[in-house]
């Protein structure tokens, strides 16, 4: 039961308390490049959220049963941006080939999810604190819904934007950075959520 | 191939204002905002992308008649990962402070889209002396962004500037700017805002950059179409005085 409780813990505090997007600053370029509309947000949300955990269930045994007993620790980065790289490539195939529908809504996105920093981030930080095979899903899974779960809301936000009476000098981008700046001053109110139960 | 005169220069300086990849271009932004709290974490994150941009560009673009068409992007993004897997294991062994500030960020450089942007719109496909020339005018400006982000995140943020903390070679100073201190760095009095050293500092700080630059930008077109009015106007004048005069000639 413990060990439940702790995974579920592990999750919400990744996802939310230590958010990747507002206050480990993964992923800002896909952040603000793909949050125009809320639907591209929410395709490019779940994209990565699909390419997170299988990379980090890929990487974990890739790094602890290949790369250290080969002894080649040091070419963690070149292995996991390989395996990052072909797995984007393998998704994208597999969707295509069951589900042209769903490939409709992520096609597009897949191939920028590559150089999206959250999922390299996401693999290289398991790695440098050595944490555990269950404790590395912990990270990915709330890491990647965290990523969905900001994208979506401040895609939402945007959306208001659009039609918002901004200054001229503010409009597009500043403007949407001020927003998440709003964003993460909320989020940042969130710390020390779970003091009292771990 | 024959070449305009001042081409190497303008090369060089296209990277720090016209097409400065953070500013304008608005890449590279996480980086930019997680290694920003301090001065001297600005300068080492823009020092080692500057190295890997170097040593990639040259690399590729020496390699660029040997990759395949095909599998072009995977091919420039190991040559990425070997360069920044090589800078951060010397980083680890000559600057660990810098090692320990920068953390995972030095392996993000791989995913950094100036490097990848870089190697496909100009190394693979111009020479060796020109990519040189182009990853250090780009490398410079990307740093330089850093440092001027990092400015006002430093000063507002802890109401000094702090050397001699990462480069652990130069003694450790402060410069106290809004909070003042006694010789024995004391503080007496602090105006500091805490804020800017935390995330929302940072978002703050990127979004007035670049609005900034969107006040400057909209302030030089519109004198430019106030001119261009003016301009015809005058012209318009002119040939109607010109007709005016040629009908009382008649």
């Amino acid at each position: 039961m413990k060990e439940i409780l702790t995974f579920v813990l592990a999750i919400v505090s990744a996802m939310l308390i230590d958010n990747v997007v507002l206050s480990r600053f993964y992923g800002i370029c896909p952040f603000l490049g793909v949050s125009k509309k809320v639907k591209s947000a929410l395709g490019m949300g779940i994209a990565v959220v699909f390419v997170i955990v299988l990379a980090t269930v890929i990487c974990w045994p890739l790094y602890n049963y290949i790369l250290v007993p080969a002894g080649i620790e040091f070419m963690d980065t070149v292995a996991y941006i390989l395996v990052i790289a072909s797995l984007v490539q393998l998704v994208g195939l597999f969707i295509k080939k069951h589900s042209p529908s769903l490939y409709k809504t992520l096609g597009i996105y897949l191939p920028l999810i590559t150089t999206n920093c959250a999922v390299l981030g996401v693999a290289q930080g398991n790695t440098d604190q050595a944490l555990s095979f269950i404790d590395s899903l912990a990270n990915g899974l709330g890491t990647s819904l965290g990523f969905l779960f900001v994208i979506v809301v401040f895609s939402c936000i945007r959306v208001r934007l659009e039609s918002a009476n901004t200054p001229k000098a503010l409009k597009g981008l500043p403007i949407a950075l001020i927003t998440a700046a709003i964003m993460a001053m909320a989020f940042m109110g969130l710390q020390g959520l779970f003091s009292g139960i771990v | 191939m024959a070449k305009e005169k001042g081409h190497t220069k303008k090369n060089f300086l296209k990277g720090i204002l016209i097409e400065n990849p953070l500013f304008v271009s608005v890449l590279g932004t996480c980086p930019a905002l997680a290694t920003t709290k301090t001065i001297e974490a600005a300068i080492g994150m823009g020092l080692l992308f500057t190295i890997v941009l170097i040593c990639s560009n040259v690399l590729v673009s020496l390699l660029r008649k040997l990759i395949p068409e095909e599998i072009k992007t995977p091919a420039y993004i190991v040559i990425i990962a070997t360069f920044v897997t090589i800078v951060k294991m010397l980083t680890n062994a000559f600057l660990p402070a810098l090692y320990s500030t920068l953390g995972v960020f030095i392996s993000l450089i791989v995913v950094n889209c100036i490097v990848l942007g870089r190697a496909e719109a100009y190394a693979s496909k111009n020479g060796v002396f020109d990519s040189f020339i182009d990853a250090c005018g780009m490398g410079l400006g990307y740093t330089l962004a850093l440092i001027s982000m990092a400015l006002f995140r430093e000063i507002l943020g802890s109401g000094m500037i702090t050397f001699g903390e990462i480069f652990t070679f130069i003694p450790l100073t402060r410069i106290p700017i809004l909070t003042y201190m006694k010789s024995d760095y004391t503080v007496v009095y602090d105006y500091s805002i805490s804020l800017f050293s935390t995330p929302v500092g940072a978002f703050i700080v990127f979004a007035f950059i670049l609005g900034v630059m969107a006040f400057i930008k909209n302030r030089k077109n519109e004198l430019k179409t106030y001119q261009e009015r003016q301009e015809k106007l005058r012209k318009a004048a002119e040939a109607k005085a010109a007709s005016m005069q040629g009908g009382n000639q008649q």
